[in-house]
């Protein structure tokens, strides 16, 4: 279907990859760099993604986050894409589909995804209005996680 | 106008006075383009707050010893230079609240509520912060009165030609910002009040963005009631005043009710004190009422005409030289008709990217919906990014701002 995103495309870096490039720059001025190219990098949503449906409430960017359960060599995992129309944010999604993509609803909601914040510092660096849209987008893809455990 | 040149004004001898903007940071001396969210403070108000708390401060007209007397003193100190800074006859209809929300609130309600009626209209702008905003919105649901509004010019100015025809018998309030906190755009106050007062309605001034750069004479504009904040005028925060023209203010019933504000408690009714001490609650922000005072003769010393000459120029050579950036869109008229304020969009570059790359460089901007959503939803935009200008802004400030645009279209790949 045009402008679908292949999953293979989404499997770009695992988290503990991109970790470990994130960990190697020098400074924040680096890392917001890195995540712009991350950014670049994510594949676009066609527009019939871009519904209201979609939408993240809380983010002052748009957010639109499709996430589907998806059976897998018999085991239900969750596959999340997402958009914004800001790069950066694009670049924080990147992050959130690394740490979260093809992982089973159980593992998702195990997940200490506060503390993957905390170690790359984006507390610390992002604006408090893009740190409640990263939590909406937390929120999101966690509910949907916790209506897909069995 | 002022025929002081740009190069009579010394905003590095300005700018040294604000101790925060003289911080060495990574990228060098901040610079600071928010004052219209907040302005610095010049070491003049910062040493007044510390001398009142280290050598005087007690509770206002309560204490019988020397501090309280002091504090009295200063604070009717304050109110005097506030009065007459804006060109009123007595520091006694000058009322100290917590900033221009409050303030609009306690106008809006304390006069509105119970002279509304249905059918009744209010009148205000779409260009109006929310503060300015909200509060006619309730207070018309409340009394079953309507809301209307002046329409706006294509290039973001108050139509003229339409004041006859929305402002009417019906009219009881007009309520209008001096200036926008987004377009910038100056609105002609004085010919709204005399439209306002032709019908038999009052003119109420958000002043917030208008009385710290331009001069303000609330007698000559003949406005009912003027609001603004200490903290954009080189003040502290929690503080701002309320203007009235001294039998509107004697109208307006007190909204906050409790200490202060009465004469007379018994267990069955209240009766309030003179004014402005019945609008007035509570313990007043002491320090910072005092230190707006000193703020003000900062402003006096340094020449507000100077000020609002030098930051014209600084907003013509911004305007100038941001123009020349690919798919720059600038929101609000030409500069002739607007303060320094620069509400702008760089075509393809989010406005909350656009600002943290800013942030790497060391230029302070906001980007948002600056508390005005319904003027964006007309703007057909949910955010801009917002320079606003101050006395300390220097043309090397209008430099680095332009270099970080530039820096930032080519991080996200615009270049």
């Amino acid at each position: 279907m045009a402008g679908q995103v292949s999953l293979v495309q989404i499997r770009i870096m695992s988290i503990d990859e991109l970790l470990e490039e994130f960990e190697d720059l020098l400074d924040w001025e680096e890392q917001c760099d890195f995540l712009i190219d991350l950014g670049f990098e994510l594949p676009k949503f066609s527009a019939d993604l871009k519904n209201e449906e979609n939408i993240v409430k809380g983010c002052q960017s748009l957010v639109w986050l499709v996430a589907e359960p998806e059976v897998s060599d018999g085991v239900t995992v969750v596959c999340i894409r997402a958009d914004s129309d800001s790069m950066i944010v694009r670049g924080l999604i990147a992050v959130l589909l690394a740490a979260y993509s093809e992982k089973t609803p159980q593992q998702i909601l195990d997940l200490d995804i506060e503390a993957l914040f905390q170690r790359m510092g984006l507390n610390q660096h992002l604006s408090s209005t893009r740190r409640n849209g990263l939590h909406g987008m937390v929120r999101r893809i966690r509910s949907i996680a916790a209506s897909n455990c069995t | 106008m002022s025929r002081i040149t740009p190069s009579s004004f010394d905003a590095e001898s300005v700018r040294s006075q604000f101790p925060v903007l003289n911080r060495e940071l990574k990228q060098g001396r901040p610079v600071f383009l928010d004052s219209a969210a907040s302005a610095q403070k010049p070491s003049a108000v910062i040493a007044k707050e510390r001398e009142v708390e280290e050598q005087y401060f007690a509770n206002a007209y309560r204490g019988r010893y020397s501090f309280g007397a002091r504090i009295d003193e200063e604070l009717e100190a304050s109110r005097k230079k506030i009065a007459s800074f804006i060109g009123a006859a007595s520091g006694s209809q000058i009322a100290f609240t917590a900033g221009t929300t409050l303030g609009l609130n306690q106008v809006a309600f304390g006069w509105g509520r119970s002279r509304l009626q249905p059918g009744d209209e209010v009148v205000i702008t779409p260009m109006e912060h929310h503060a300015n905003f909200v509060p006619w919105q309730q207070l018309v649901r409340e009394t079953g009165a309507t809301l209307k509004m002046l329409p706006l010019t294509a290039d973001g100015r108050l139509d003229v030609t339409a004041f006859d025809d929305v402002i009417t018998r019906r009219t009881k309030i007009v309520a209008v910002c001096t200036m926008s906190n987004v377009l910038g755009t100056v609105n002609p106050v004085s010919d709204l009040a005399r439209r306002a007062h032709h019908v038999g309605a009052i003119l109420v001034a958000d002043g917030a963005q208008s009385v710290p750069h331009s001069p303000t004479d609330v007698l000559s504009d003949d406005v009912d009631f003027l609001v603004f904040s200490g903290h954009k005028i080189y003040g502290p925060t929690g503080v701002g005043v309320i203007y009235g023209r001294a039998d509107r203010l004697e109208e307006i019933e007190p909204i906050v009710f409790g200490g202060h504000m009465i004469s007379r408690v018994t267990m069955d009714d209240s009766e309030w004190a003179d004014t402005p001490a019945r609008l007035e609650a509570g313990t007043l922000p002491i320090v910072q009422a005092i230190a707006l005072g000193t703020a003000i003769d900062w402003v006096n010393q340094t020449g507000l005409e100077s000020i609002h000459a030098h930051e014209q120029s600084l907003l013509a050579e911004a305007t100038r030289r941001l123009m020349e950036i690919p798919g720059m869109r600038i929101y609000g008229p030409s500069p002739q008709y607007k303060g320094a304020i620069i509400a702008f969009r760089v075509e393809n570059l989010h406005p909350e990217d656009l600002a943290a790359m800013l942030d790497r460089r060391g230029v302070f901007t906001r980007h948002g919906h600056h508390c005005t959503m319904p003027l964006h939803e007309l703007l057909g935009v949910t955010a801009t990014t917002r320079a606003s200008f101050a006395a300390y802004n220097t043309m090397e400030d209008v430099d680095k701002l332009v270099h970080a645009i530039q820096f930032a279209r080519e991080k996200l790949r615009l270049v």
